[in-house]
């Protein structure tokens, strides 16, 4: 218990400071701005309460917005995602799976698995992240082709971090 | 879900409470944990543009000391004018700073400078480089500010054309490249040349003459009696290292008078 609290901590140290480092400089233009720091959020425990879980979004969110000038856009944006992940929690993971602090990482849960739950996860962050910087609806193409640059933009990082942390791990020695 | 709806109205209570004028909150990039974190980072990308960075300090100096020359040149001939009025004289001071953080990818640009209220900044002051304009601070702390870049949907900057004496507004507008801005507000029967420059007009919180851009396009037509123009900014902001920040001594006159007609009318 004590080294998943370790774990998450050093993660969320460096993924914060690779966001604000290293992706802040990367883009196409505004049209496509990487934001892999949501990994964060994707590799949470699983069994986290939903207080915490919403807590610790807010929270993340407000750290980037520090860095980026954007006080309230991924506050918001990573509300949303944390309320995706509840939701799709619940549909896809068994009940006693559910109540386990396991991380939800590439190795533990499988390719298909991880690539749909970062895929649609990251689709409804960038959504929210453009709809609430610009909060109007005019000029929509752009904005959604920005939005659906930017998500693949986002989940080829994602999947590139992800496996550079990937260890081949059995899944049942976890019980 | 009772949790979500809470958090999710605070974050947009933040975004809908924060304009760039009266930004109150602590949360933001001069604050010192993430102005230090930011000047860190830029003491390392800074050895990788040191060539570039030398190069453009050369040039400068070479366009001063000519501008020493001429100056020098001007005294001893009786016949030369000052266009320039004396009491315009050390009007303007300048400080240099360092760019700390610098972004151009977001629809939002802000700078963040390595020198802050300890430094004499304050809100509100002009930023430019040699080469033309960058933007405005909009917030200090005691050792760094932040600068709301031109590239910024809310930026805007009163300028003139070369050719003619008319006035106009330089904003990015819609644009998504940092390489170009746009000149607003320009009346339709003036002519204009493509390649024409672009100065500063002296109304807003720059001093008049400091180049911003080449017009690169013409012919936008906004409205009936109004011209747009596409220019080409003279600011590199991909590539911003040194900036000097513009202290206008003048500044609390002239905002008092121009309260002053604000409240009659």
């Amino acid at each position: 218990m004590g080294k998943v609290i370790l774990y998450n901590i050093i993660r969320f140290v460096i993924l914060i400071v690779l966001q604000a480092a290293l992706f802040k400089n990367m883009g196409y233009y505004n049209l496509a701005t990487p934001f892999p720091y949501i990994l964060f959020i994707f590799l949470l425990p699983v069994g986290l309460p939903n207080l915490l879980l919403f807590l610790i979004c807010f929270l993340t969110g407000l750290t980037l917005d520090a860095f980026y000038d954007s006080i309230g856009v991924h506050a918001a944006a990573c509300v949303v995602l944390g309320l995706f992940r509840i939701s799709f929690m619940r549909v896809t993971i068994e009940v006693d799976m559910q109540n386990s602090f396991i991380t939800p990482s590439l190795s533990e849960m499988g390719i298909k698995w991880f690539l749909t739950y970062i895929s649609i996860g990251t689709l409804v962050h960038q959504i929210t992240v453009s709809f609430v910087e610009i909060f109007s609806f005019t000029n929509i193409l752009y904005t959604l082709a920005g939005t659906i640059m930017s998500s693949i933009f986002t989940i080829l990082l994602i999947l590139l971090l992800s496996l550079l942390i990937y260890r081949k791990k059995s899944r049942v020695s976890n019980f | 879900m009772f949790w979500f709806i809470l958090f999710f109205t605070v974050s947009i209570i933040l975004v809908l409470g924060n304009n760039s004028y009266q930004r109150a909150y602590f949360v933001n990039s001069s604050n010192t944990v993430i102005g230090s974190f930011y000047k860190e980072v830029n003491a390392w990308k800074g050895y990788l543009s040191l060539n570039e960075t030398n190069e453009k300090l050369a040039q400068e100096n070479v366009l001063l000391r000519q501008q020493i020359q001429n100056l020098l040149q001007a005294d001893t001939s009786a016949d030369t004018v000052h266009i320039v009025d004396s009491i315009e004289q050390g009007r303007y001071s300048f400080i240099v700073a360092g760019v700390a953080n610098n972004s151009i990818h977001l629809k939002n640009n802000y700078l963040t400078l390595d020198k802050g209220a300890q430094d004499g900044i304050e809100k509100g002051m002009g930023v430019i480089t040699s080469n033309g304009v960058v933007g405005f601070v909009v917030q200090t702390s005691k050792h760094f500010s932040t600068v709301q870049s031109l590239l910024h949907p809310d930026t805007k900057i009163s300028v003139t054309l070369d050719s003619s004496e008319v006035f106009g507004s330089l904003v990015w507008g819609r644009n998504i490249d940092p390489r170009f801005g746009m000149v607003r507000d320009i009346p339709n029967h003036v002519q204009v040349k493509k390649g024409e420059k672009v100065y500063t007009s002296g109304y807003s919180l720059f001093p008049a003459g400091i180049q911003v851009g080449e017009i690169e396009e013409t012919g936008i037509t906004s409205g009936e009696s109004f011209l747009d123009l596409k220019i080409r900014l003279s600011t590199n902001f991909s590539n911003l290292h040194h900036v000097y920040i513009v202290k206008d001594l003048m500044v609390n006159e002239k905002q008092a008078l121009e309260e002053l007609t604000e409240n009659n009318g």
